[in-house]
């Protein structure tokens, strides 16, 4: 089976700045992929390449089989923006069937995807009156809401007290085991161990794409945060040479 | 164009106003509130042998004008609010076309802009005896053309501002000017030549000739519904440049 996203030399410049230096990658289908590297390294920039709203300079990125911002990848990919991008001046339950009426599903579908999340106790308040945590999964709902088959969740977990954090990434696997194909960024390393395959990227590069256990194993330490240190010193010395 | 996602999308713009009270309450209050003042600073000065008194003509073009600078300075910062919010972003990853968008606010705010000319016209005809020789339902039906201009002129200008600061900044812009031409202040036919030609091409001139025509004949004339389709043509004409703002892909 293809992988649901194959990501080829991408290169993206902003301005000046080249902030994807070709990158190729893949996101295999039916399996939680974490995106992980410090703020500022590119994260949002490959995110908004699959989902087809970043210009891109050269390269090529392949989505469900399509190339991204394909017209019909818009019922079939689901988009969570870093900051939340809700109605703050709608209740997060019409939020939810706001976006749920978009992709043909009915009020009955939206309500049990904004319990799913956690907030069924808060679904007849306003957005702009929960706190940062609530209203980012208030987001998170309208993302799901579709049903779609690809999930890109730009940092859904921050901001999350951590038996909400557990919750979110068992839901993220139990999708995966039901066959949605999910990419998931932080910039928190211990949250790489939650994932089924990691891509490491720094400064617009790609430094590891592996499983966790691979990673672990190439660098000879048990630590993530430890291993990514190596992987990352490893790449720099390479540079320099 | 989807039915299904445009009624969503209005009925979520108009749900959006509604959880906004005080909004919505000062849409209803300040054209009355203006009306009362216009009528006391007029009450006392003798209308012109053979013309409309000046109360008659000052508040019935001012029924035109409300709509149209409320929902413009509303569709501006909504519209604002969602490029700045990443809400646009958002819903065009999602199945909606951009028309069903720029449709939905047209047809929310036109509305909105429909129910506060019609407060304000049942309030200047009932309580302070605005005299036309047309119907008020006429009037009704201009200012909500009016509003849906007025919607479609904020969508536009929305993608010039920033920050909300810019956007209520537009509102001169695009009222005042249109304002001070409009034939209000200085009859059209009494202007210099450049001053006219400018006049011609504003859309609200012809919104106020239309509405000067319903205060002047009791049946609607051909020059009324002409300058009325001018002004449904220039919303259509704003919504196409409106359209053109709004890019899946960017930087």
């Amino acid at each position: 089976m293809d992988d649901a996203v194959a990501v080829r030399d991408l290169v993206v410049d902003r301005g000046r700045r080249r902030v994807l230096q070709g990158i190729s990658c893949v996101v295999p289908r039916g399996a939680v992929t974490g995106l992980l590297g410090p703020s500022g390294s590119g994260k949002t920039t490959l995110m908004r390449a699959i989902v087809g709203v970043q210009t891109v300079s050269s390269g090529t990125v392949t989505v469900l089989g399509r190339p991204a911002g394909a017209a019909e990848l818009r019922r079939r990919v689901g988009y969570l923006t870093q900051a939340p991008s809700v109605y703050a001046d709608l209740t997060v339950r019409e939020n939810a069937r706001y976006f749920a009426a978009l992709q043909r599903r009915d009020h009955a579908h939206a309500d049990r995807t904004v319990a799913d999340v956690g907030l069924a106790d808060a679904a007849t308040q306003l957005v702009g009156n929960l706190s940062g945590g609530q209203r980012s999964r208030a987001s998170l709902a309208c993302a799901l809401v579709g049903d779609p088959e690809l999930v890109i969740l730009d940092e859904p977990t921050v901001g999350q007290d951590p038996v909400l954090r557990a919750d979110l990434w068992a839901r993220f696997h139990a999708m995966a085991a039901a066959g949605t194909s999910l990419l998931v960024s932080s910039h928190v390393m211990d949250e790489a161990a939650r994932c089924d395959r990691l891509l490491l990227i720094r400064d617009g590069r790609l430094v590891a794409d592996d499983t966790p256990d691979a990673v672990r194993a190439a660098t000879g330490v048990d630590d993530l945060e430890e291993a990514f240190l190596r992987l990352i010193r490893a790449s720099e010395q390479e540079e320099s040479r | 164009m989807n039915p299904r996602i445009l009624a969503a999308t209005t009925g979520r713009i108009l749900r959006q106003l509604r959880h906004d009270r005080r909004t919505v309450a000062l849409l209803v209050v300040v054209p009355t509130v203006l009306l009362t003042l216009v009528y006391y600073m007029y009450v006392d000065q003798p209308a012109p042998p053979g013309r409309p008194g000046t109360f008659d003509r000052v508040a019935l073009i001012m029924l035109g004008f409300f709509p149209f600078i409320i929902m413009f300075l509303v569709t501006s910062i909504a519209m604002l609010r969602e490029r700045t919010t990443g809400t646009l972003e958002r819903l065009l990853t999602t199945p909606l076309a951009k028309i069903d968008l720029l449709f939905g606010y047209g047809i929310a705010f036109g509305l909105a802009g429909v129910l506060q000319s019609t407060i304000a016209s049942l309030v200047a005809y009932q309580v302070f005896g605005l005299d036309t020789a047309g119907s008020m339902w006429l009037v009704v039906m201009i200012a909500g053309v009016n509003a849906v201009l007025a919607v479609a002129l904020g969508l536009f200008c929305s993608a010039f501002a920033r920050t909300e600061f810019q956007a209520v900044q537009f509102m001169p812009v695009v009222v005042a000017p249109q304002l001070l031409l409009c034939g209000l202040f200085v009859p059209r036919d009494q202007m210099a030549g450049w001053l006219q030609g400018v006049s011609d091409v504003l859309p609200l001139t012809y919104a106020v000739e239309a509405l000067q025509e319903v205060g002047a004949h009791a049946e609607p004339t051909g020059t009324m519904w002409r300058d009325l389709a001018i002004v449904a043509g220039a919303a259509v004409a704003a919504l196409v440049l409106a359209a053109a703002t709004l890019r899946r892909r960017s930087g």
